[in-house]
């Protein structure tokens, strides 16, 4: 190795480390690395909210997409053509309305619909979102900018599970008429989460 | 296990470093990383119970102090270890440093030996479980009693899967709690949902 070499007791970079084991992968034949490229590419161009976006767009413009959207949404990505991991098995669509918000978060890990909604971002795989976001759920809602009223019920849903959850955010009324991506560039990452309204 | 993973309900933390439209990766290792975990899940070099357990195995000092990434690298490499791919000391060699792994695996186990179908609207209880393995019971919910509110398909069992125990693909069941019966006292107003495994819960009649 060309780098200058470490005291023998340091903790080698995470680059390193990262390289040694897949080189040690590669010499044994498990074919991970000629794939590792083209997958590393896959992950931040494909995995984006926007596609989770469009859902919510269609479900507002579409009642019987709506419907069936809320009864099965495995059926309904498909049908979107947004595929899903094999181990993620059971999509449930959490649907906002004006006396009831949702929330999502993964307080073991940090799971996420990622194929759908995005890859989760740092804050809610920090260990402040998950270890706060059940006990302290309006407190951590309203430091991120979003006040629940008093009377509005908060459902907060733990990812424990390979149950994967979207919150379907409630449509801005001054939005009737707009074409679907219009409507699809209101929708954040943080609304399907349900840490912002649209 | 009870260890350091399990978050939820914990006390003292600060703000949450909220930051609208930050990109999900930071640097190149974070995507590579990622592919490569991913990658070696799809080839069943080890499954996804196996991914988490190895994280909560993490030695808690570490655990604490790692990213989201290098938890990911640390639980790929424990476990190319654990399964003989490849050892500690070829990895520390290439590495040219130490390379930290998880702690050892206590044993894991099946399916409760009485589990009972339940509907929405019933009413469960959480049971007392302590499992020294992998387990998907957050302990905030234990020995609580919450209702059901829907049922998932069936999942491998995760105090079994992460470990190669036998056991039957169970279903999981959202159980709505109520904030106030989680924690009396202080807390802020919600109902908390928990996807929980049919092995964790019984009938509260």
């Amino acid at each position: 190795m060309s780098e200058p070499s470490p005291p023998p007791n340091a903790i080698a970079s995470v680059e390193h480390r990262l390289q040694a084991i897949e080189t040690a992968l590669a010499e044994r034949g498990v074919k991970l690395a000629d794939a590792v490229e083209p997958a590393a590419h896959l992950a931040p161009e494909t995995w984006l909210s926007q596609r989770g976006a469009r859902v919510v767009a269609k479900a507002w413009t579409d009642t019987a997409f709506r419907q069936r959207l809320l009864a099965n949404g495995m059926a309904a990505m498909t049908e979107m053509g947004i595929e899903m991991p094999p181990h993620h098995r059971h999509l449930v669509v959490l649907e906002n309305t004006p006396s009831v918000h949702n929330l999502i978060c993964c307080t073991l890990c940090s799971c996420t619909a990622y194929t759908v909604i995005g890859l989760p971002p740092d804050w809610y795989k920090d260990l402040e979102y998950r270890a706060r976001v059940v006990r302290e759920s309006r407190s951590v809602l309203k430091e991120m900018g979003l006040e629940l009223a008093p009377n509005v019920e908060l459902r907060v849903w733990d990812t424990t599970a390979d149950t994967r959850y979207m919150v379907l955010p409630t449509r801005p009324p001054e939005t009737q008429g707009w074409p679907l991506d219009k409507l699809a560039a209101l929708v954040s990452q943080d609304a399907m989460i349900g840490a912002a309204r649209v | 296990m009870d260890g350091i993973h399990d978050l939820g309900g914990k006390q003292g933390f600060g703000r949450v470093r909220h930051a609208p439209g930050a990109p999900a990766f930071h640097a190149a290792w974070e995507q590579r990383v990622t592919a490569l975990y991913a990658l070696a899940v799809r080839h069943g070099l080890f499954n996804m119970d196996e991914y988490r357990h190895a994280i909560e195995r993490m030695e808690p000092r570490h655990y604490m102090a790692a990213g989201y990434f290098e938890r990911t690298l640390t639980s790929l490499a424990t476990l190319c270890v654990e399964k003989g791919v490849v050892t500690l000391a070829e990895l520390e060699r290439r590495a040219g440093g130490r390379f930290p792994l998880a702690l050892p695996s206590a044993p894991g186990r099946s399916n409760a030996s009485h589990r009972e179908h339940f509907k929405a609207g019933d009413r469960v209880l959480v049971r007392q479980d302590a499992v020294p393995g992998h387990t998907r019971l957050p302990a905030y919910i234990r020995g609580k009693q919450g209702v059901v509110v829907s049922e998932s398909p069936a999942y491998p069992f995760p105090d079994a899967h992460a470990h190669g125990v036998a056991a039957e693909d169970e279903p999981t069941f959202d159980v709505r709690f109520s904030s106030a019966d989680l924690w009396p006292g202080a807390v802020d107003a919600a109902f908390v949902h928990v996807g929980v495994f049919q092995s964790y819960l019984e009938r509260v009649a």
